[in-house]
């Protein structure tokens, strides 16, 4: 309370130049800033910034992702835009760039969640710092976020992997999942929707998923679990990766090893990431959206939210630039895209 | 602890000069022997429950799991048992496979033989700071290298960025290093067993490698004993670079992407198989293949708990409970060492 009181007082010298402004949710989140904060956020009809926190900085997955999100920030005319994160991806290591934010007064925060529930406490002090919330890639949890930029429909990109392994494993045999961290929201969703489907479609009776396994999107130790999973089923014949770093742990050591074609494996990669393993056979098929849409769209959210031109309820209509329209659905979801599948015959036409 | 390796360790420096030295050997033997015990029940009781383990894939999988950190094990040995250590290896690794991907993607035709000089150099260099600050500044080296990891580290990510070589961009004989196997065992991992044979060779043979135990039993009596600390301990540091580059190359030619994460965290992996192999974090004891078991027997326990299907959320407990038991076994070891010691001096007088 003394603080406040202290706050109050400086304020009142200010008192002239802030005018109707100050209002009383200020007063109560500026003990840090101070009349600083205050300030700014009177300017910021102008000078909007936009702060994207990725999952993990140096991921060549997200730098596409980052680059969309550039480019969008630029062509919604945002003054600035800048990306900040961790080097690692951990469930807590997001807070304190969170925290960094809302004391800087940015109006927009993309946060790609590393865990749903940690983030939210520094998540709703940035909101009641008046800043904007636009989860993307991962999701956050829906009451600590404004809108949700979702690659595509969950349940599709799904789908479209337990398709791919079922045609490379001629639709019968055991099969496991080489997933990033164990409490990834993206892939923990997909893999629900994957085992409902494997569960209910008749078309997959005789496909079993016997394992899965967590390489924390880390080369090394998804290595090592693409060969553990090998080791503890003799009898696998595909495996599912649904993250980028796992799928081409997974493919190098496929490729290298005995297991090389008589192993199915397909998942969500980066067509450059992949190219060699397509090229010698080791891959058929795998997925993924444009991932550099992702970014564009979620900046055009952020945008959209700042101006009030949305809010994030159902049936709110934004446009993301050159990508068109955009609605929000239900549970602040907007969705980017279908998916894209990569083979041999098309892989070369794409470059991320 | 540092009066009781004393003990133990005289002898071994006489032994130097003078001939055999047996009881002792067995003696520093038996430091190995509960870790080359865990190994072998590990295998069998892994292997009788899935037999795929040792299948000619499963041993090749195994070899290859454990021969970066061997490598890394090894180095880490020299400057463990001066009483030093070195937290950076993570970092230069990093650094010199991110480098070693770079000149590929540079100079795709470049010698495998000359990438892996130049690697080795480039770690020998950073090796070589560390070295300098530790026996200039006289600062622990613990504190050193906790800097240098993170100094390393930042200058891997902004060099690297997000940019990433993949196994795609080297050329494919490359590759095939961690790939294709002489009498089953795969070329990197041969060039890790001559790595540990020849710092085995050194470590037990020759005087400098001498000196480094009697430095980590004692800086002060090696000092007087005209032993040039600052020289050998120097030297070490350039040598454990080496070795972390060396690793750093092999690392590009094994796994898939290099970028600016590569390594990240390994550091403590190395200095856990250095302890559970024998080496006392206190220096003066230990030797280099009780520290390429440690790394076996680490590395192994991944991989058996995996082909177990144990969850591998019990995965690290289980290497922290391998630590704690080595070092209660090295404690155990010494003070017995000591007790002995004791008796058989109390007689002789």
């Amino acid at each position: 309370m003394m603080l406040n009181r202290k706050n109050t007082g400086r304020r009142a010298q200010l008192a002239p130049l802030m005018a109707i402004t100050a209002a009383a949710a200020m007063a109560l989140t500026a003990c840090g800033g101070g009349s600083g904060t205050t300030g700014e956020t009177s300017a910021a009809v102008q000078e909007q910034k936009i702060t994207f926190i990725p999952k993990q900085l140096n991921n060549p997955y997200t730098d596409v992702v980052l680059g969309g999100g550039k480019d969008g920030s630029q062509e919604a005319g945002f003054a600035s835009s800048q990306v900040v994160g961790p080097l690692e991806a951990s469930a807590s290591s997001q807070v304190s760039f969170i925290n960094a934010e809302t004391q800087a007064g940015t109006n927009v925060i993309v946060i790609a969640a590393n865990d749903p529930d940690a983030v939210c406490t520094a998540l709703g002090e940035a909101r009641s710092a008046g800043a904007k919330i636009v989860a993307f890639d991962s999701d956050a949890n829906p009451d600590c976020r404004d809108v949700f930029i979702s690659q595509v429909v969950a349940k599709e990109v799904a789908l479209i992997q337990t398709k791919l392994i079922a045609e490379q494993i001629g639709g019968s045999g055991e099969i496991a999942i080489l997933s990033a961290t164990a409490n990834a929201t993206n892939q923990n969703e997909w893999i629900k929707f994957m085992e409902e489907d494997l569960a209910s479609n008749p078309a997959y009776k005789d496909i079993k998923l016997v394992a899965k396994v967590y390489g924390d999107d880390d080369d090394t130790k998804s290595f090592q679990e693409a060969q553990g999973l090998l080791q503890a089923h003799p009898n696998l014949k595909g495996i599912i990766s649904p993250t980028t770093v796992g799928i081409a742990a997974t493919a190098r050591y496929l490729s290298t090893s005995a297991y090389k074609g008589k192993v199915a494996l397909t998942g969500l990669g980066l067509p450059n990431e992949m190219r060699p393993f397509v090229k010698d056979g080791t891959v058929k098929e795998f997925a993924l959206w444009d991932p550099a849409q992702l970014g564009y769209v979620a900046a055009f959210a952020g945008k959209a939210l700042v101006e009030g031109k949305i809010t994030g309820a159902p049936g709110d209509k934004f446009t993301a630039g050159e990508l068109g329209d955009r609605t929000v659905e239900e549970g602040g979801v907007v969705i980017v895209g279908p998916p894209t599948v990569f083979n041999a015959q098309n892989i070369d036409q794409y470059d991320f | 602890m540092s009066s009781t390796v004393k003990h133990e360790e005289k002898p071994t420096t006489a032994g130097r000069t003078g001939g055999g030295s047996g009881g002792f050997g067995s003696l520093l033997r038996l430091r190995e022997l509960p870790v080359l015990i865990a190994l072998a029940l590990l295998v069998l009781i892994t292997f009788l429950n899935n037999p795929l383990f040792l299948s000619p894939q499963g041993i090749k999988d195994l070899l290859l799991n454990a021969t970066i950190i061997v490598i890394l094990a090894a180095g880490q040995t020299l400057l463990i048992i001066t009483r030093n250590i070195d937290l950076s290896v993570g970092s230069m690794l990093g650094l010199v496979a991110f480098g070693t991907g770079s000149i590929f993607a540079a100079m795709p035709d470049l010698p495998i033989l000359a990438v892996l000089l130049l690697g080795m150099a480039f770690g020998a260099v950073l090796g070589m700071v560390n070295g300098f600050l530790v026996t200039v500044a006289k600062v622990p080296a613990l504190v050193i290298t906790l800097g240098t990891l993170y100094v390393f580290r930042g200058f891997n990510n902004a060099w690297a960025g997000g940019k990433q070589y993949f196994a795609g961009d080297r050329p494919e004989a490359f590759g095939a290093l961690s790939v294709d196997t002489v009498l089953g065992f795969p070329i990197i991992t041969l060039l890790a067993i001559a790595v540990v044979a020849a710092v085995a060779v050194y470590m037990a043979g020759t005087r400098p490698g001498r000196d480094l135990y009697a430095i980590g039993s004692d800086p002060e009596a090696a000092k007087v004993l005209g032993i040039k600390v600052s020289k050998r301990v120097f030297l070490a540091f350039l040598a454990n670079g080496a070795l972390a580059g060396l690793a750093g190359v092999l690392y590009a030619s094994r796994f898939n992407s290099v970028g600016a994460t590569t390594g990240t965290g390994m550091e403590l992996d190395v200095v856990a198989a250095a302890v559970v192999g024998g080496v006392a974090i206190f220096g003066g004891s230990g030797t280099v293949a009780g520290a390429a078991l440690g790394a076996l027997l680490l590395t192994t326990i991944t991989s058996s708990l995996t082909a177990l299907r144990v969850d591998k959320f019990w995965q690290q407990a289980i290497v922290g409970i391998l630590i704690l038991t080595a070092i209660v076994i090295d404690r155990l070891a010494s003070l017995r060492t000591a007790r002995k010691l004791r008796m058989s001096e109390a007689r002789n007088v």
